[in-house]
Protein backbone atom coordinates (compact mmCIF):
# COMPACT_ATOMS: atom_id res chain seq x y z
CA UNK A 1 0.00 0.00 0.00
CA UNK A 2 2.67 2.46 1.03
CA UNK A 3 4.64 1.46 -2.04
CA UNK A 4 1.65 2.22 -4.22
CA UNK A 5 1.24 5.63 -2.65
CA UNK A 6 4.90 6.51 -2.98
CA UNK A 7 5.00 5.21 -6.54
CA UNK A 8 2.04 7.34 -7.43
CA UNK A 9 3.74 10.34 -5.92
CA UNK A 10 6.81 9.76 -8.04
CA UNK A 11 5.15 8.75 -11.27
CA UNK A 12 2.95 11.76 -11.40
CA UNK A 13 5.73 14.03 -10.22
CA UNK A 14 3.40 15.26 -7.61
CA UNK A 15 4.95 17.84 -5.40
CA UNK A 16 3.83 17.25 -1.88
CA UNK A 17 1.96 20.36 -0.90
CA UNK A 18 1.00 21.02 2.63
CA UNK A 19 -2.61 20.05 2.04
CA UNK A 20 -1.61 16.61 0.92
CA UNK A 21 0.53 15.71 3.89
CA UNK A 22 -2.03 17.36 6.10
CA UNK A 23 -4.79 15.28 4.55
CA UNK A 24 -2.88 12.06 5.03
CA UNK A 25 -2.01 12.86 8.63
CA UNK A 26 -5.54 13.89 9.54
CA UNK A 27 -7.14 10.90 7.81
CA UNK A 28 -4.57 8.49 9.21
CA UNK A 29 -5.00 9.81 12.72
CA UNK A 30 -8.79 9.52 12.60
CA UNK A 31 -8.55 6.00 11.22
CA UNK A 32 -6.01 4.94 13.83
CA UNK A 33 -8.08 6.39 16.62
CA UNK A 34 -11.22 4.60 15.45
CA UNK A 35 -9.38 1.31 15.05
CA UNK A 36 -7.73 1.48 18.48
CA UNK A 37 -10.72 2.49 20.52
CA UNK A 38 -13.43 0.32 19.06
CA UNK A 39 -14.88 -2.43 21.21
CA UNK A 40 -15.01 -5.82 19.55
CA UNK A 41 -18.77 -5.85 20.05
CA UNK A 42 -19.00 -2.67 17.95
CA UNK A 43 -17.11 -4.22 15.09
CA UNK A 44 -20.12 -4.46 12.75
CA UNK A 45 -20.68 -0.71 13.04
CA UNK A 46 -17.05 0.05 12.40
CA UNK A 47 -16.88 -2.17 9.34
CA UNK A 48 -20.04 -0.52 8.02
CA UNK A 49 -18.58 2.94 8.61
CA UNK A 50 -15.32 2.05 6.90
CA UNK A 51 -17.26 0.75 3.92
CA UNK A 52 -19.01 4.09 3.79
CA UNK A 53 -15.74 6.02 3.86
CA UNK A 54 -14.41 3.85 1.04
CA UNK A 55 -17.45 4.60 -1.09
CA UNK A 56 -17.27 8.32 -0.36
CA UNK A 57 -13.59 8.41 -1.26
CA UNK A 58 -14.30 6.79 -4.63
CA UNK A 59 -17.11 9.19 -5.42
CA UNK A 60 -14.96 12.17 -4.41
CA UNK A 61 -12.05 11.07 -6.56
CA UNK A 62 -14.32 10.73 -9.58
CA UNK A 63 -15.77 14.17 -8.84
CA UNK A 64 -12.28 15.60 -8.43
CA UNK A 65 -11.33 14.16 -11.79
CA UNK A 66 -14.10 16.17 -13.40
CA UNK A 67 -13.28 19.29 -11.40
CA UNK A 68 -9.77 18.97 -12.71
CA UNK A 69 -11.00 19.83 -16.19
CA UNK A 70 -12.79 22.90 -14.99
CA UNK A 71 -11.45 26.25 -13.92
CA UNK A 72 -8.08 25.63 -15.49
CA UNK A 73 -8.13 25.20 -19.21
CA UNK A 74 -4.54 26.39 -19.51
CA UNK A 75 -3.29 23.97 -16.89
CA UNK A 76 -5.26 21.25 -18.58
CA UNK A 77 -3.33 21.91 -21.74
CA UNK A 78 0.01 21.77 -20.03
CA UNK A 79 -0.93 18.40 -18.59
CA UNK A 80 -2.12 17.44 -22.08
CA UNK A 81 -5.34 15.95 -20.80
CA UNK A 82 -7.26 13.80 -23.18
CA UNK A 83 -10.68 15.20 -23.84
CA UNK A 84 -13.27 13.55 -21.66
CA UNK A 85 -14.51 10.66 -23.75
CA UNK A 86 -17.98 9.20 -23.30
CA UNK A 87 -16.35 5.99 -22.09
CA UNK A 88 -14.53 7.83 -19.33
CA UNK A 89 -17.75 9.66 -18.55
CA UNK A 90 -19.52 6.33 -18.07
CA UNK A 91 -16.89 5.20 -15.59
CA UNK A 92 -17.12 8.53 -13.76
CA UNK A 93 -20.88 8.34 -13.34
CA UNK A 94 -20.64 4.71 -12.22
CA UNK A 95 -18.01 5.63 -9.69
CA UNK A 96 -20.12 8.48 -8.31
CA UNK A 97 -23.30 6.39 -8.25
CA UNK A 98 -21.85 3.32 -6.55
CA UNK A 99 -19.66 5.40 -4.26
CA UNK A 100 -22.48 7.58 -2.99
CA UNK A 101 -24.93 4.68 -2.59
CA UNK A 102 -22.26 2.86 -0.57
CA UNK A 103 -21.65 5.95 1.53
CA UNK A 104 -25.22 6.72 2.56
CA UNK A 105 -26.21 3.05 2.73
CA UNK A 106 -23.31 2.24 5.01
CA UNK A 107 -24.11 5.04 7.38
CA UNK A 108 -27.72 3.98 7.62
CA UNK A 109 -26.44 0.46 8.36
CA UNK A 110 -24.08 1.99 10.93
CA UNK A 111 -27.02 3.74 12.58
CA UNK A 112 -29.09 0.58 12.61
CA UNK A 113 -26.26 -1.45 14.09
CA UNK A 114 -25.47 0.88 16.96
CA UNK A 115 -29.08 1.70 17.66
CA UNK A 116 -29.23 5.30 16.38
CA UNK A 117 -31.80 4.17 13.84
CA UNK A 118 -34.44 1.60 14.69
CA UNK A 119 -33.38 -1.92 13.80
CA UNK A 120 -36.87 -2.58 12.52
CA UNK A 121 -37.46 -2.49 8.82
CA UNK A 122 -38.71 1.00 8.09
CA UNK A 123 -41.10 1.57 5.25
CA UNK A 124 -43.65 4.15 4.29
CA UNK A 125 -46.36 4.48 1.73
CA UNK A 126 -44.97 4.73 -1.77
CA UNK A 127 -41.43 3.86 -0.75
CA UNK A 128 -40.99 1.29 -3.48
CA UNK A 129 -42.29 3.79 -6.00
CA UNK A 130 -39.89 6.43 -4.71
CA UNK A 131 -37.01 3.98 -5.00
CA UNK A 132 -37.94 3.21 -8.60
CA UNK A 133 -38.21 6.92 -9.35
CA UNK A 134 -34.80 7.54 -7.82
CA UNK A 135 -33.26 4.76 -9.86
CA UNK A 136 -34.82 6.28 -12.97
CA UNK A 137 -33.55 9.70 -11.91
CA UNK A 138 -30.06 8.33 -11.40
CA UNK A 139 -30.07 6.82 -14.88
CA UNK A 140 -31.37 10.07 -16.35
CA UNK A 141 -28.60 12.03 -14.65
CA UNK A 142 -26.04 9.51 -15.84
CA UNK A 143 -27.31 9.76 -19.40
CA UNK A 144 -27.29 13.53 -19.15
CA UNK A 145 -23.64 13.56 -18.07
CA UNK A 146 -22.49 11.14 -20.73
CA UNK A 147 -24.45 13.01 -23.39
CA UNK A 148 -22.93 16.30 -22.26
CA UNK A 149 -19.35 15.16 -22.61
CA UNK A 150 -19.23 15.99 -26.31
CA UNK A 151 -18.73 19.69 -25.71
CA UNK A 152 -16.90 19.26 -22.42
CA UNK A 153 -15.11 21.19 -20.96
CA UNK A 154 -16.06 24.23 -23.06
CA UNK A 155 -19.70 23.70 -22.15
CA UNK A 156 -19.44 22.29 -18.66
CA UNK A 157 -22.89 22.88 -17.17
CA UNK A 158 -24.60 19.63 -18.16
CA UNK A 159 -21.76 17.52 -16.86
CA UNK A 160 -21.27 19.36 -13.59
CA UNK A 161 -24.94 19.70 -12.73
CA UNK A 162 -25.63 16.21 -13.91
CA UNK A 163 -22.98 14.88 -11.56
CA UNK A 164 -24.20 16.94 -8.63
CA UNK A 165 -27.74 15.72 -9.24
CA UNK A 166 -26.52 12.16 -9.56
CA UNK A 167 -24.62 12.43 -6.29
CA UNK A 168 -27.70 13.67 -4.45
CA UNK A 169 -30.01 11.09 -5.99
CA UNK A 170 -27.52 8.34 -5.14
CA UNK A 171 -27.37 9.54 -1.53
CA UNK A 172 -31.11 9.15 -1.13
CA UNK A 173 -31.08 5.88 -3.02
CA UNK A 174 -28.53 4.45 -0.60
CA UNK A 175 -30.71 5.41 2.35
CA UNK A 176 -33.85 3.97 0.79
CA UNK A 177 -32.11 0.74 -0.08
CA UNK A 178 -31.01 0.01 3.48
CA UNK A 179 -33.79 1.31 5.76
CA UNK A 180 -36.35 -1.35 4.77
CA UNK A 181 -33.96 -4.12 5.78
CA UNK A 182 -34.38 -5.58 9.24
CA UNK A 183 -31.73 -6.13 11.89
CA UNK A 184 -31.40 -9.85 11.32
CA UNK A 185 -30.50 -9.31 7.68
CA UNK A 186 -27.65 -6.95 8.55
CA UNK A 187 -24.92 -9.54 7.85
CA UNK A 188 -26.07 -9.56 4.23
CA UNK A 189 -26.16 -5.77 4.04
CA UNK A 190 -22.72 -5.32 5.55
CA UNK A 191 -21.23 -7.88 3.17
CA UNK A 192 -23.00 -6.36 0.19
CA UNK A 193 -21.87 -2.83 1.04
CA UNK A 194 -18.36 -4.21 1.38
CA UNK A 195 -18.70 -5.47 -2.16
CA UNK A 196 -20.05 -2.10 -3.36
CA UNK A 197 -17.13 -0.23 -1.84
CA UNK A 198 -14.80 -2.46 -3.85
CA UNK A 199 -16.75 -1.93 -7.04
CA UNK A 200 -16.68 1.83 -6.48
CA UNK A 201 -12.91 1.70 -6.06
CA UNK A 202 -12.66 -0.34 -9.22
CA UNK A 203 -14.78 2.14 -11.16
CA UNK A 204 -12.48 4.89 -9.93
CA UNK A 205 -9.60 2.85 -11.27
CA UNK A 206 -11.24 2.91 -14.70
CA UNK A 207 -11.65 6.67 -14.41
CA UNK A 208 -7.99 7.21 -13.61
CA UNK A 209 -6.78 4.37 -15.80
CA UNK A 210 -5.03 2.97 -12.73
CA UNK A 211 -4.52 -0.80 -12.76
CA UNK A 212 -3.79 -1.10 -9.06
CA UNK A 213 -7.16 0.42 -8.26
CA UNK A 214 -9.02 -1.74 -10.76
CA UNK A 215 -7.47 -4.96 -9.50
CA UNK A 216 -7.82 -4.30 -5.79
CA UNK A 217 -11.34 -3.00 -6.27
CA UNK A 218 -12.32 -6.11 -8.20
CA UNK A 219 -10.82 -8.35 -5.51
CA UNK A 220 -12.80 -6.61 -2.82
CA UNK A 221 -15.94 -6.60 -4.93
CA UNK A 222 -15.66 -10.35 -5.49
CA UNK A 223 -14.91 -11.05 -1.84
CA UNK A 224 -17.92 -9.04 -0.72
CA UNK A 225 -20.17 -10.80 -3.18
CA UNK A 226 -19.06 -14.22 -2.00
CA UNK A 227 -19.68 -13.27 1.61
CA UNK A 228 -23.07 -11.96 0.59
CA UNK A 229 -23.89 -15.25 -1.04
CA UNK A 230 -22.72 -17.24 1.99
CA UNK A 231 -24.92 -15.09 4.23
CA UNK A 232 -27.94 -15.50 1.94
CA UNK A 233 -27.42 -19.26 1.81
CA UNK A 234 -27.23 -19.25 5.60
CA UNK A 235 -30.76 -17.91 5.64
CA UNK A 236 -32.02 -19.77 2.60
CA UNK A 237 -33.20 -16.53 1.07
CA UNK A 238 -32.33 -14.91 -2.21
CA UNK A 239 -30.42 -11.66 -2.30
CA UNK A 240 -33.38 -9.98 -3.93
CA UNK A 241 -35.64 -11.16 -1.14
CA UNK A 242 -33.30 -9.66 1.44
CA UNK A 243 -32.93 -6.38 -0.43
CA UNK A 244 -36.65 -5.93 -0.87
CA UNK A 245 -36.65 -6.05 2.89
CA UNK A 246 -39.54 -5.69 5.26
CA UNK A 247 -38.78 -9.08 6.77
CA UNK A 248 -39.96 -9.26 10.37
CA UNK A 249 -38.41 -6.92 12.87
CA UNK A 250 -37.83 -6.57 16.55
CA UNK A 251 -41.01 -7.38 18.34
CA UNK A 252 -42.41 -4.99 20.85
CA UNK A 253 -40.04 -5.31 23.78
CA UNK A 254 -42.41 -4.21 26.49
CA UNK A 255 -45.09 -6.86 26.29
CA UNK A 256 -43.05 -9.97 25.60
CA UNK A 257 -44.46 -13.09 24.02
CA UNK A 258 -46.86 -15.58 25.51
CA UNK A 259 -45.60 -18.14 27.98
CA UNK A 260 -48.08 -20.78 26.97
CA UNK A 261 -48.88 -22.29 23.64
CA UNK A 262 -51.82 -24.60 23.60
CA UNK A 263 -51.28 -27.08 26.39
CA UNK A 264 -47.53 -26.58 26.34
CA UNK A 265 -45.91 -24.27 28.78
CA UNK A 266 -42.53 -22.68 28.98
CA UNK A 267 -40.42 -24.25 31.72
CA UNK A 268 -38.21 -21.75 33.47
CA UNK A 269 -35.19 -22.92 35.40
CA UNK A 270 -32.59 -21.53 37.74
CA UNK A 271 -28.86 -21.03 37.57
CA UNK A 272 -28.04 -23.72 40.13
CA UNK A 273 -30.09 -26.34 38.27
CA UNK A 274 -28.33 -25.47 35.03
CA UNK A 275 -24.96 -25.55 36.78
CA UNK A 276 -25.63 -29.09 37.99
CA UNK A 277 -26.78 -30.17 34.54
CA UNK A 278 -23.69 -28.72 32.92
CA UNK A 279 -21.22 -30.08 35.44
CA UNK A 280 -22.48 -33.64 35.23
CA UNK A 281 -22.89 -33.63 31.48
CA UNK A 282 -20.43 -35.40 29.24
CA UNK A 283 -20.87 -33.18 26.27
CA UNK A 284 -22.08 -29.60 26.09
CA UNK A 285 -22.57 -27.55 22.94
CA UNK A 286 -22.78 -23.79 23.30
CA UNK A 287 -24.70 -21.90 20.64
CA UNK A 288 -23.86 -18.18 20.77
CA UNK A 289 -26.04 -15.57 19.10
CA UNK A 290 -26.52 -11.85 18.87
CA UNK A 291 -27.76 -11.78 22.47
CA UNK A 292 -24.28 -12.72 23.65
CA UNK A 293 -22.85 -9.76 21.74
CA UNK A 294 -25.43 -7.35 23.14
CA UNK A 295 -24.81 -8.50 26.71
CA UNK A 296 -21.03 -8.57 26.09
CA UNK A 297 -21.03 -11.94 27.76
CA UNK A 298 -18.20 -13.50 25.78
CA UNK A 299 -15.66 -13.32 28.63
CA UNK A 300 -18.05 -14.97 31.07
CA UNK A 301 -18.75 -17.63 28.45
CA UNK A 302 -15.03 -18.29 28.21
CA UNK A 303 -14.76 -18.59 31.98
CA UNK A 304 -17.62 -21.06 32.05
CA UNK A 305 -16.04 -23.02 29.22
CA UNK A 306 -12.70 -23.24 31.03
CA UNK A 307 -14.39 -24.40 34.22
CA UNK A 308 -16.34 -27.11 32.44
CA UNK A 309 -13.26 -28.25 30.54
CA UNK A 310 -11.41 -28.50 33.82
CA UNK A 311 -14.18 -30.68 35.17
CA UNK A 312 -13.79 -32.97 32.20
CA UNK A 313 -16.86 -31.94 30.26
CA UNK A 314 -16.47 -31.86 26.52
CA UNK A 315 -17.41 -28.37 25.38
CA UNK A 316 -17.94 -27.31 21.80
CA UNK A 317 -19.27 -24.19 20.18
CA UNK A 318 -21.69 -24.27 17.26
CA UNK A 319 -21.56 -21.11 15.17
CA UNK A 320 -24.30 -20.48 12.66
CA UNK A 321 -23.18 -18.54 9.56
CA UNK A 322 -25.61 -15.67 10.17
CA UNK A 323 -25.33 -15.52 13.96
CA UNK A 324 -24.74 -11.92 14.96
CA UNK A 325 -24.76 -8.86 12.79
CA UNK A 326 -21.92 -9.44 10.37
CA UNK A 327 -20.12 -12.38 8.83
CA UNK A 328 -17.94 -14.04 11.45
CA UNK A 329 -19.27 -11.85 14.27
CA UNK A 330 -19.39 -14.62 16.89
CA UNK A 331 -15.93 -15.88 15.98
CA UNK A 332 -14.39 -12.45 16.59
CA UNK A 333 -16.08 -12.09 19.96
CA UNK A 334 -15.06 -15.56 21.11
CA UNK A 335 -11.53 -15.00 19.87
CA UNK A 336 -11.42 -11.76 21.82
CA UNK A 337 -12.37 -13.69 24.95
CA UNK A 338 -9.60 -16.21 24.18
CA UNK A 339 -11.83 -19.15 23.43
CA UNK A 340 -9.63 -21.59 21.57
CA UNK A 341 -10.86 -21.90 18.02
CA UNK A 342 -10.38 -25.65 18.17
CA UNK A 343 -13.63 -25.60 20.08
CA UNK A 344 -15.52 -23.66 17.40
CA UNK A 345 -17.44 -25.58 14.77
CA UNK A 346 -19.40 -24.49 11.76
CA UNK A 347 -22.97 -25.59 11.32
CA UNK A 348 -22.33 -28.44 8.89
CA UNK A 349 -19.52 -29.84 11.00
CA UNK A 350 -21.45 -30.04 14.21
CA UNK A 351 -25.08 -30.57 13.26
CA UNK A 352 -24.76 -34.35 13.42
CA UNK A 353 -23.46 -34.21 16.98
CA UNK A 354 -26.50 -32.82 18.73
CA UNK A 355 -28.01 -36.30 19.03
CA UNK A 356 -25.14 -37.31 21.30
CA UNK A 357 -25.12 -34.08 23.26
CA UNK A 358 -26.31 -33.88 26.83
CA UNK A 359 -26.85 -30.15 27.11
CA UNK A 360 -27.13 -27.46 24.45
CA UNK A 361 -26.64 -24.01 25.88
CA UNK A 362 -28.24 -21.41 23.62
CA UNK A 363 -26.98 -17.94 24.50
CA UNK A 364 -29.00 -15.20 22.88
CA UNK A 365 -29.68 -17.08 19.66
CA UNK A 366 -33.20 -17.64 18.45
CA UNK A 367 -34.13 -18.00 14.80
CA UNK A 368 -31.03 -20.04 13.99
CA UNK A 369 -32.24 -22.77 16.36
CA UNK A 370 -35.96 -22.66 15.54
CA UNK A 371 -37.03 -26.17 14.48
CA UNK A 372 -39.94 -24.66 12.54
CA UNK A 373 -37.43 -23.97 9.79
CA UNK A 374 -37.20 -27.72 9.25
CA UNK A 375 -40.83 -28.76 9.10
CA UNK A 376 -43.26 -25.85 9.19
CA UNK A 377 -43.82 -24.86 5.58
CA UNK A 378 -45.90 -21.88 6.63
CA UNK A 379 -43.09 -20.40 8.71
CA UNK A 380 -41.32 -17.42 7.15
CA UNK A 381 -37.99 -19.02 7.95
CA UNK A 382 -38.96 -22.42 6.50
CA UNK A 383 -35.99 -23.94 4.72
CA UNK A 384 -33.38 -21.93 6.55
CA UNK A 385 -30.57 -24.21 7.68
CA UNK A 386 -30.60 -24.34 11.46
CA UNK A 387 -28.60 -25.82 14.29
CA UNK A 388 -30.46 -28.91 15.48
CA UNK A 389 -30.22 -28.15 19.19
CA UNK A 390 -33.65 -29.64 19.79
CA UNK A 391 -32.15 -33.08 19.20
CA UNK A 392 -29.91 -32.87 22.23
CA UNK A 393 -31.07 -34.30 25.51
CA UNK A 394 -31.64 -30.96 27.23
CA UNK A 395 -31.73 -27.49 25.77
CA UNK A 396 -31.03 -24.53 28.00
CA UNK A 397 -32.00 -21.20 26.51
CA UNK A 398 -30.60 -18.00 27.95
CA UNK A 399 -32.91 -15.18 27.09
CA UNK A 400 -33.97 -11.86 28.47
CA UNK A 401 -37.67 -12.39 27.91
CA UNK A 402 -40.13 -14.36 25.83
CA UNK A 403 -40.03 -11.94 22.96
CA UNK A 404 -39.43 -13.47 19.56
CA UNK A 405 -36.20 -13.04 17.63
CA UNK A 406 -35.53 -10.53 14.92
CA UNK A 407 -37.61 -12.36 12.40
CA UNK A 408 -40.55 -11.67 14.69
CA UNK A 409 -41.70 -15.27 14.79
CA UNK A 410 -42.36 -17.45 17.75
CA UNK A 411 -39.93 -20.24 18.49
CA UNK A 412 -41.57 -23.58 19.21
CA UNK A 413 -38.30 -24.76 20.72
CA UNK A 414 -39.10 -22.71 23.83
CA UNK A 415 -42.14 -24.88 24.45
CA UNK A 416 -40.47 -28.22 23.82
CA UNK A 417 -40.45 -30.81 26.61
CA UNK A 418 -36.66 -30.95 26.78
CA UNK A 419 -36.22 -27.17 26.87
CA UNK A 420 -35.56 -25.11 29.97
CA UNK A 421 -35.49 -21.33 29.90
CA UNK A 422 -33.06 -19.32 31.98
CA UNK A 423 -34.38 -15.79 31.89
CA UNK A 424 -32.21 -12.74 32.46
CA UNK A 425 -29.33 -10.81 30.99
CA UNK A 426 -26.90 -13.26 29.43
CA UNK A 427 -23.92 -11.79 31.22
CA UNK A 428 -25.55 -11.96 34.65
CA UNK A 429 -26.89 -15.44 34.03
CA UNK A 430 -23.54 -16.80 33.00
CA UNK A 431 -21.74 -15.06 35.86
CA UNK A 432 -24.16 -16.85 38.20
CA UNK A 433 -23.58 -20.11 36.38
CA UNK A 434 -19.84 -19.70 36.77
CA UNK A 435 -20.05 -19.20 40.52
CA UNK A 436 -22.50 -22.10 40.88
CA UNK A 437 -20.27 -24.43 38.89
CA UNK A 438 -17.28 -23.34 40.95
CA UNK A 439 -19.18 -24.24 44.10
CA UNK A 440 -19.95 -27.76 42.95
CA UNK B 1 -10.32 0.33 -21.80
CA UNK B 2 -10.47 -3.24 -23.03
CA UNK B 3 -7.25 -3.97 -21.20
CA UNK B 4 -8.68 -2.51 -18.03
CA UNK B 5 -11.80 -4.62 -18.38
CA UNK B 6 -9.61 -7.69 -18.73
CA UNK B 7 -7.79 -6.82 -15.52
CA UNK B 8 -11.12 -6.32 -13.81
CA UNK B 9 -12.55 -9.65 -14.86
CA UNK B 10 -9.38 -11.59 -14.09
CA UNK B 11 -9.01 -9.98 -10.69
CA UNK B 12 -12.63 -10.73 -9.90
CA UNK B 13 -12.06 -14.39 -10.74
CA UNK B 14 -8.94 -14.60 -8.62
CA UNK B 15 -10.74 -12.87 -5.79
CA UNK B 16 -13.68 -15.26 -5.97
CA UNK B 17 -11.38 -18.26 -6.13
CA UNK B 18 -9.22 -17.23 -3.18
CA UNK B 19 -11.88 -15.85 -0.92
CA UNK B 20 -14.25 -18.78 -1.20
CA UNK B 21 -11.56 -20.76 0.63
CA UNK B 22 -11.47 -18.48 3.66
CA UNK B 23 -13.04 -20.21 6.68
CA UNK B 24 -16.10 -18.74 8.34
CA UNK B 25 -14.04 -17.97 11.45
CA UNK B 26 -12.07 -15.31 9.64
CA UNK B 27 -14.90 -13.64 7.76
CA UNK B 28 -14.89 -10.48 9.83
CA UNK B 29 -11.16 -9.80 9.53
CA UNK B 30 -11.49 -10.70 5.85
CA UNK B 31 -14.13 -8.08 5.42
CA UNK B 32 -12.34 -5.33 7.29
CA UNK B 33 -9.10 -6.22 5.56
CA UNK B 34 -10.60 -6.19 2.09
CA UNK B 35 -12.30 -2.95 2.98
CA UNK B 36 -8.94 -1.47 3.87
CA UNK B 37 -7.68 -2.64 0.50
CA UNK B 38 -10.52 -0.82 -1.21
CA UNK B 39 -9.15 2.25 0.54
CA UNK B 40 -6.52 2.09 -2.16
CA UNK B 41 -8.61 4.87 -3.67
CA UNK B 42 -6.14 6.89 -1.64
CA UNK B 43 -3.91 6.55 -4.71
CA UNK B 44 -6.57 8.16 -6.83
CA UNK B 45 -7.05 10.82 -4.21
CA UNK B 46 -3.35 11.59 -4.31
CA UNK B 47 -3.42 11.86 -8.08
CA UNK B 48 -6.36 14.21 -8.05
CA UNK B 49 -5.11 16.28 -5.12
CA UNK B 50 -1.70 16.62 -6.68
CA UNK B 51 -2.82 17.68 -10.13
CA UNK B 52 -2.29 21.26 -11.06
CA UNK B 53 -5.96 21.90 -11.32
CA UNK B 54 -8.27 24.51 -9.96
CA UNK B 55 -8.70 24.88 -6.26
CA UNK B 56 -11.91 22.85 -6.55
CA UNK B 57 -10.08 19.81 -7.79
CA UNK B 58 -7.52 20.20 -5.08
CA UNK B 59 -10.01 20.45 -2.22
CA UNK B 60 -12.12 17.60 -3.45
CA UNK B 61 -8.90 15.64 -3.71
CA UNK B 62 -7.86 16.51 -0.16
CA UNK B 63 -11.28 15.50 1.16
CA UNK B 64 -10.99 12.22 -0.72
CA UNK B 65 -7.51 11.78 0.67
CA UNK B 66 -8.65 12.19 4.28
CA UNK B 67 -11.53 9.78 3.86
CA UNK B 68 -9.42 7.21 2.05
CA UNK B 69 -6.70 7.41 4.70
CA UNK B 70 -9.26 6.78 7.44
CA UNK B 71 -10.24 3.72 5.50
CA UNK B 72 -6.73 2.41 4.92
CA UNK B 73 -5.15 3.12 8.30
CA UNK B 74 -8.24 2.29 10.35
CA UNK B 75 -9.04 -0.79 8.28
CA UNK B 76 -5.61 -2.33 8.51
CA UNK B 77 -5.14 -1.54 12.19
CA UNK B 78 -8.44 -3.03 13.20
CA UNK B 79 -7.82 -6.08 11.03
CA UNK B 80 -4.48 -6.51 12.73
CA UNK B 81 -6.12 -6.22 16.13
CA UNK B 82 -8.55 -8.96 15.23
CA UNK B 83 -5.93 -11.23 13.73
CA UNK B 84 -3.85 -10.90 16.89
CA UNK B 85 -6.78 -12.32 18.79
CA UNK B 86 -6.95 -15.30 16.48
CA UNK B 87 -3.34 -16.20 17.11
CA UNK B 88 -2.81 -19.35 19.05
CA UNK B 89 -2.44 -18.57 22.71
CA UNK B 90 -1.08 -21.62 24.45
CA UNK B 91 0.35 -20.34 27.76
CA UNK B 92 -2.98 -19.97 29.60
CA UNK B 93 -3.92 -23.53 28.66
CA UNK B 94 -0.56 -24.91 29.72
CA UNK B 95 -1.04 -23.55 33.22
CA UNK B 96 -4.17 -25.61 33.55
CA UNK B 97 -2.36 -28.65 32.22
CA UNK B 98 -3.03 -30.63 35.40
CA UNK B 99 -6.62 -31.32 34.49
CA UNK B 100 -6.19 -31.53 30.76
CA UNK B 101 -5.98 -35.28 30.56
CA UNK B 102 -9.56 -35.80 31.58
CA UNK B 103 -10.70 -35.94 28.01
CA UNK B 104 -12.88 -32.91 27.62
CA UNK B 105 -10.46 -31.20 25.34
CA UNK B 106 -10.31 -31.58 21.61
CA UNK B 107 -7.50 -33.76 20.30
CA UNK B 108 -5.39 -31.00 18.77
CA UNK B 109 -4.97 -29.00 21.95
CA UNK B 110 -4.28 -32.17 23.87
CA UNK B 111 -1.42 -32.98 21.59
CA UNK B 112 0.14 -29.61 22.24
CA UNK B 113 -0.21 -30.03 25.94
CA UNK B 114 1.09 -33.56 26.10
Amino acid sequence: MLVAVVATLFLHEILTPLEMIGGMVVGGAIGAMLARRVEMTSMPELVAAFNGFGGLASALVAGGEVARYLFSSSAAQTLSLDPLSPVTAVTIVLSVLVGMVTFSGSFVAFGKLNGLVSGNPISFLGMRLLTVLLVAGAFAAMGFVVWGTGDFPSVSEPVVWGLVALGIVALFLGILLVIPIGGADMPVVVALLNSYSGLAASATGFVLNNTALIVSGALVGASGLILTKIMCDGMNRSLLNVLLGGFGGEADTSSGGPVTKGDQQVQPTTADDVAILLTYAQKVIIVPGYGMAVAQAQHQVRELTDLLLEKGVMVKFAVHPVAGRMPGHMNVLLAEANVSYDLLFEMDEINGEFDSTDVSLVIGANDVVNPAARHDTSSPIYGMPILNVDRSQTVIILKRSMRPGYSGIENELFFAANTRMLFGDAKDSITQLVSEVKGL
Amino acid sequence: MLENLTYFVLAAFIGAEVISKVPQTLHTPLMSGSNAISGITVVGALVVAGMVGGSWAKWIGVAALIVAMINVVGGFMVTDRMLQMFKKKEPPQLKKGATDGVGGITPSSQKVNA
